[in-house]
């Protein structure tokens, strides 16, 4: 369904070798490698300041590692052409704060725009491409797309910039936080909607979050980061231990498993001593 | 707003194109020697009013005039709409931001040190207001921005304190090399239309037509600028070359007419909301839409203050000023409704 870069078998998405610094700042990334594959719906969990966000920029290609490179299927990110990467891979940011009085429809028109020439104004198919991607959200229908972005409650809001990136046509999406400022039940619909795309659409996913417990029930694999290193890659119920919580949290907790989903469960109880207490 | 549609694209511009000619047509038989464009078609049949008379007050004196006019709004309309995508921020205008005193700056240093007398064959006043225009939007940059970041608060404030340094600079300049030529400049300062030559009016619009056709081409860009760096970004902009083309192009047509009106203020602030309320936020139409709103402004105001006080005229400024200022508060204090700000 899109020229790939991507080829059957290897990874869909690989980091080599990445080394990254902040301007100014110490060394974030030395040597970091990852890979994901075809179809995997992949969460990246991590303390505050661990670079989870910066190593999704990277991912993304919209940040330049000073070192190492991503392979987008078999090629080089860097090597891609920004609007070529751009229908490949969608990357929904964590806060986009946009400007002036665009409807829904118009935001997630913009999707399109890797798809689309110089001037050109968006075609019929690509009218459907956005429809088709607001309905995946579960926000058809002509009461929401003529609605301003900026009036929709904020669970309504960050489906639409989901729908945005899904009307890339995309074979890969990175989130970051998606679910940051929602409630519970919103929180739910985003993962739901993730996992629906992930499993009827083979879309492959690497999502950010800082719920370890959303995250864990629903990713296939978890990637945990702590101060710039990959500390563990596995199935959520192998990373998420009580040790490691520890370790990288400093936080004490008990770790159940769900009895029907067999997922691990977080319960936080109190903050570790800290090497500085 | 609904997605913009090439038919809604076309009918725009062009229910504003006539608009535009209507109000042409309406300004120029405006003023206090009482002729109007009628005398122009009745030639000498009608003994009341001379048609050679009519002829040199429309053609010679209004008409260039309000030709200035409309240029000079379309270019300061489409550099405010661009100006805000831009730099991200609902208030920005080359005004406010310190651009045009930018422009201003350099348009009287190199007419106080002479230059345009050394190096005639180089428009010296057009490329100095460009220069300082430029100067000022990179420091703006500069200034603004944190941790990469364009901050959109600091930004009016730094324009303010910019505004400041220029309008003392350009006072100190004019004061060290000829006292009497203050009261020209003060005028300047606030912005007036003079009548000028066909020559160059024809000139002015020749950039300023090719500035805003070509902001008009990064309009798509603008729009997903709006929508975040970092989105736009992972759309497939290559955000540091649009920025960068952008500014150069409204700095451009902004200097151009600031060289030649100094600095008249607002427009480019209150043009692109208005515009924005009527044809919606996609910069695709609203580059070329503001364009022809500023013209209608600027002429209408420039009739305003052309009449409303005749025969005395007033600098078209004075007019833009007092309709744009309370804009500007009502817009800032707009911000917590939520329709243009976080």
């Amino acid at each position: 369904m899109n020229e790939s870069p991507g080829s059957a078998g290897g990874p869909i998405l690989e980091a080599r070798d990445l080394r990254f610094r902040h301007p100014g700042g110490a060394p974030l990334f030395d040597r970091l490698s990852a890979r994901i594959a075809p179809g995997e719906m992949v969460g990246l969990i991590g303390p505050n300041g661990s670079g989870k966000t910066t190593l999704l920029r990277i991912l993304g290609g919209t940040l330049a590692p000073q070192g190492g490179e991503v392979l987008l299927g078999d090629r080089p990110i860097r090597a891609l052409p920004p609007r070529e990467r751009a229908r490949f891979l969608a990357l929904v940011p964590q806060e986009s704060q946009i400007l002036f009085n665009y409807g829904v429809l118009e935001v997630v028109l913009m999707g399109r725009a890797p798809h689309l020439g110089l001037f050109g104004l968006e075609r019929p198919e690509d009218y459907a491409a956005a429809r088709a991607a607001l309905r995946a959200v579960d926000l058809e229908g002509a009461r929401h797309e003529d609605r301003q972005l900026n009036q929709l409650s904020s669970g309504e809001k960050q489906r639409a910039l989901i729908a945005r990136a899904l009307a890339q046509d995309p074979r890969l999406l990175l989130l970051d936080e998606p679910t940051a400022f929602l409630d519970l039940k919103h929180r739910l619909q985003i993962y739901e909607i993730l996992r629906r795309l992930n499993r009827d659409r083979r879309l492959t996913v690497l999502v950010v979050s800082h719920d370890l417990n959303l995250a864990a029930r629903y990713a296939t694999r978890l990637l945990l980061l702590h101060g710039g290193r990959l500390v563990a890659d596995g199935p959520p119920a192998a990373v998420l231990t009580p040790e490691r919580i520890r370790a990288v949290y400093e936080t004490e907790a008990r770790v159940d498993l769900d009895p029907e989903t067999g997922t691990p469960h977080v319960i936080p109880l109190a903050p570790s001593p800290g090497p500085g207490l | 707003m609904s997605p913009l549609t090439p038919r809604r694209f076309v009918l725009s511009l062009l229910l504003l194109g006539a608009v535009l000619i209507l109000a042409l047509a309406v300004c120029a038989s405006l003023g206090s020697s009482g002729y109007t464009i009628l005398d122009l078609a009745r030639r000498a049949a009608s003994g009341d009013a001379d048609p050679e008379v009519a002829r040199t007050m429309i053609l010679r004196i209004r008409l260039p005039r309000l030709l200035l006019a409309a240029l000079a709004g379309a270019a300061l309309g489409a550099a405010g709409a661009a100006f805000q995508a831009v730099l991200r921020n609902p208030l920005a205008d080359p005004y406010v931001l310190g651009i045009s005193g930018g422009a201003a700056l350099g348009a009287i240093a190199a007419t106080a040190f002479g230059l345009p007398a050394l190096l005639t064959w180089v428009p010296i006043r057009a490329l100095a207001s460009f220069a300082g225009a430029l100067g000022t939007v990179a420091f703006i940059f500069l200034l603004s921005s944190v941790r990469g970041r364009i901050a959109s608060y600091p930004m009016l404030l730094i324009g303010v304190v910019m505004n400041a340094i220029y309008l003392a600079l350009i006072l100190f300049i004019e004061t060290a090399i000829e006292f009497t030529r203050i009261q020209g400049v003060m005028l300047w300062m606030v912005g007036n239309v003079p009548t000028e030559s066909y020559e160059l009016i024809g000139v002015l619009a020749m950039i300023i037509v090719a500035g805003i056709v070509a902001l008009a081409f990064l309009g798509r860009d603008l729009n997903l600028l709006s929508a975040g760096e970092e989105v736009a970004r992972s759309l497939g902009v290559t955000v540091e070359r649009t920025r960068v083309t952008a500014v150069l192009l409204a700095s451009l047509v902004t200097a151009a007419v600031v060289s030649v009106t100094g600095l008249i203020g607002f427009v480019g602030l209150i043009v692109p909301h208005v515009a924005r309320l009527i044809f919606g936020p996609d910069h695709r139409l609203l580059l070329p839409a503001s364009a022809l709103c500023g013209a209608l402004f600027l002429m209408a105001a420039d009739t305003v203050a052309r009449t409303v006080m005749a025969p005395t005229e007033l600098p078209v400024g004075v007019i833009t000023a007092l309709c744009g200022g309370p804009v500007f508060l009502w817009l800032y204090r707009q911000k917590r409704g939520a329709t243009y700000f976080e």
